[in-house]
């Protein structure tokens, strides 16, 4: 062996035989599979009693409600009202305005960082007009849409994305973080994947003392390689807990595409071996995104066990106002994915049906740019992230513990408050 | 009054909560049907129903993600991670989720988690199941953390934790399951039948947190302790015939500061001992506090007595575990200036 030179480990004729997947567009392909090939309407809605493992075919498949001509079709149409369908609509182009709004916002520096949900406004407007507002949901970072469905204030989202003296989270938290509990919305932490098996507990809560409220979390594919994923599809397997464990697959985490999250063909599928029911479902179609949390959610309610959704899904802008997703997708932006956008695709079922049209959806994405401007507005009353008012220097001792111990008593003291 | 160990002690503690409190639970690797690898948790189940004790998957992110959320949902839950060598699965649910949880959600959401799991050597137990990790939690804020060191102790302050809306750590020194260690492991094995603090009330009692024991009371200098050692401790201040006041800490965050200044000041001289290893340890924590409070009442350096900087080792434990003999020089060193 040479003394601290090079190293070498294989002969000249050697080949390297280990495998590392690449995204396919980088040997020249797509990074769009197919499961969209599915039509909507092909599968069938097994009664909310079954088997966990008698939902295969939905896990390896794909479960769409909307077809190429706009209609709602097969067993899973969840049958809307015109209203709802407007309302659910509203929401996601709401999200949409604010999202681009902070972003914006990012850029000119008001604003210390964002990150926007742009593709995958449905997946978390449909999972919450499927619930119930006491159901507790335990998010991670893109479900901003949870808020909006149940009736957040926007003033205080930007406030907390601010930072200023509304923070509720007394500006403890990076922007996006946001807990409301009034909205039985729990408090978002950066760790990926560490809600699983928390949803799991708040659910085994509601079990324990009989109550039909159940719980609902969601991660990204990426995090599905983490432990906490598979500790919380066993422990709700195990305990049967009233929960609705969601995979948001977005294709994306950061830069990592998600053919290395996994080697397998469906997140859903991960589901059946712990016997949880699983559905893989078209993330982009509101209508099947809601039927998939209205059954997931009836049957954790009636005491059935929990699901493993897949939301397939894609990324739309970057992972956040500090990423440039053009390094490392060229050409696989959110203009080419198949499966299309949630708004335009909602949109146009709405038109279909004779129940909107093209002067009230531009009428509409006005009123919420004047929303969101003016909201952002009165944040601003309460402190900008240049001049504040911060939340004051005490808050920086406070919720440690219930009560201060001595300690930060004294600390507080050594920072004269 | 009833005589119990440990093991009996923290068993009286959660059938008393469980009986006060519906929304006390207890759960972990064994610790449902069989009652805990200690029997810590027996009987629950068969009293209670099978809702409130119960086992788990064997995976401690698990355990404590779930007790997370049940706690966070309105209940109390008491997770038992069977050894503490096993906790460091559970590591970033513990300081990065359950620790801060309060302080990230601006007071709005927390969750009074107890974790309980059986620390410390003595044993033969090897690395996995002789390790002290203290220091870990103590290092995290937002955590309280708790160690016992006799039944009457465990009993009371088992109940403040699980009362307690902050999560706590509570570590269990399994070397001091069954009766007191005082070091010498050539010793018949005493149980806790003749010690006063074996002396257990079947019904509720508690005992504040934050708050020491002086175990001896002594003129010439103190010893900071807890768990094992304030038994390792008082047998060498009884042996040596030096006049040694010991303190057993009991709760290591918050720390009874006044007991610790009150007593150096009186002393003038201070000798720490744990048995984790010596870096970074949480003597290091109480040698800083004592040198910030007490230093012109000083008569000599602060000593230390702890494990040694390796992993627990197996055959050659009695050369690791700090020893009646090494207290009794670091006392002496202190009083030889």
């Amino acid at each position: 062996m040479s003394d601290f030179g090079l190293v070498k480990i294989m002969g000249e004729d050697s080949e390297v035989n280990m495998h590392v997947p690449v995204p396919p567009h980088r040997e020249g392909g797509t990074s769009f599979p197919s499961p969209h090939e599915i039509p909507a309407g092909h599968h069938t809605k097994p009664s909310i009693d079954c088997a966990g493992e008698e939902t295969r075919d939905l896990a390896y498949g794909l479960l769409r409600v909307l077809n190429d001509d706009d209609e709602a079709v097969g067993e899973w149409d969840p049958k809307l009202s015109a209203d709802e369908l407007r309302a659910a609509l509203e929401h996601m182009v709401r999200i949409r305005a604010y999202d681009d709004r902070m972003m914006m916002m990012q850029r000119q520096g008001r604003l210390s960082f964002y990150m926007k949900c742009l593709g995958e406004e449905a997946v978390s407007v449909g999972a919450a007009m499927a619930m119930e507002n006491r159901d507790i949901v335990v998010p991670s970072y893109r479900q901003q849409g949870l808020l909006f469905v149940r009736g957040r204030s926007m003033v205080d989202m930007i406030s907390h994305c601010i930072t200023n003296s509304n923070d509720n989270v007394k500006g403890r938290q990076m922007p996006v973080h946001y807990s409301w509990k009034e909205g039985n919305f729990v408090s978002i932490s950066s760790p990926v994947g560490t809600q699983f098996p928390q949803a799991v507990g708040a659910a085994m809560a509601f079990a324990y003392r009989g109550e039909d409220s159940i719980a609902c979390t969601w991660l990204g594919e990426g995090t599905s390689a983490q432990g906490d994923f598979h500790y919380g599809l066993n422990f709700a397997s195990v305990y049967q807990a009233p929960c609705v464990l969601v995979v948001v697959n977005n294709q994306w985490a950061i830069s990592t595409h998600r053919n290395l999250a996994h080697g397998g063909s469906s997140f859903a599928a991960r589901g059946i071996p712990y016997n949880v029911a699983s559905i893989r479902v078209d993330g982009q179609d509101l209508l099947a995104v809601y039927a998939a949390h209205k059954w997931a959610t009836e049957r954790a309610r009636a005491g059935h066990g929990p699901t493993l959704l897949e939301m397939y899904t894609y990324r739309g802008d970057s992972h956040s106002s500090s990423d440039d997703p053009s390094i490392y997708r060229p050409g696989d932006g959110y203009e080419n994915w198949p499966l299309g956008d949630p708004v335009d695709r909602l949109k146009a079922h709405l038109v279909k049906i004779g129940e909107w049209d093209d002067a009230r959806h531009e009428a509409l994405q006005a009123q919420c740019k004047d929303e969101i401007i003016a909201a952002y507005k009165e944040a601003e009353t309460h402190g900008t992230l240049k001049d504040g008012p911060f939340p004051p220097v005490t808050t920086l001792f406070e919720d440690v513990y219930e009560d201060e111990p001595w300690h930060l008593l004294e600390q507080r003291g050594q920072v004269g408050i | 009054m009833a005589q119990m160990n440990i093991i009996q002690a923290v068993n009286s503690a959660l059938h008393n909560m469980f009986e006060r409190d519906e929304t006390v639970v207890s759960f972990g690797e064994d610790a449902g049907f069989y009652g805990g690898v200690f029997r810590c948790t027996s009987g629950l189940q068969e009293k209670f129903g099978k809702h409130r004790s119960f086992d788990t998957p064997l995976a401690e992110g698990g355990i404590v993600g779930i007790a997370i959320g049940m706690g966070m949902n309105g209940l109390r839950p008491v997770a038992e991670i069977q050894f503490a060598d096993y906790i460091f699965p559970g590591f970033d649910q513990i300081t990065n989720e359950l620790a801060k949880l309060r302080y990230r959600s601006g007071g709005e959401y927390s969750a009074p988690v107890t974790i309980r799991t059986p620390c410390g050597g003595g044993i033969k137990g090897g690395h996995y199941h002789s390790q002290s990790p203290e220091a870990y939690f103590t290092h995290t804020p937002g955590l309280k953390v708790v160690i016992c060191s006799n039944p009457y102790d465990a009993k009371g302050l088992l109940i403040s934790s699980i009362e307690c809306n902050d999560p706590v750590i509570f570590f269990e020194p399994k070397r001091l399951y069954n009766g007191p260690f005082d070091g010498d492991h050539t010793a018949a094995m005493v149980k806790w039948d003749s010690h006063p603090k074996g002396e257990v009330p079947e019904e509720y009692y508690n005992i504040p947190l934050g708050k020491a024991e002086i175990v001896r009371a002594g003129k010439e200098v103190t010893i900071l302790c807890y768990g094992t050692m304030v038994h390792v401790a008082t047998a060498a201040a009884e042996n040596s015939g030096i006049d040694a006041e010991v303190i057993d800490l009991r709760t290591l965050v918050p720390l009874d500061i006044d007991a610790i200044e009150d007593s150096v000041k009186k002393t003038g001289r201070c000798v720490i001992v744990h048995e984790a290893p010596r870096t970074s340890g949480f003597g290091a924590e109480l040698m800083s506090q004592v040198q910030e409070r007490c230093f012109w009442h000083l008569e000599a350096p602060i000593q230390r007595v702890t494990g040694w900087d390796t992993p627990y080792p197996h055959s050659l434990e009695w050369d690791y575990f700090p020893s009646q003999a090494r207290i009794t020089e670091a006392m002496r060193a202190t009083m030889e200036e």
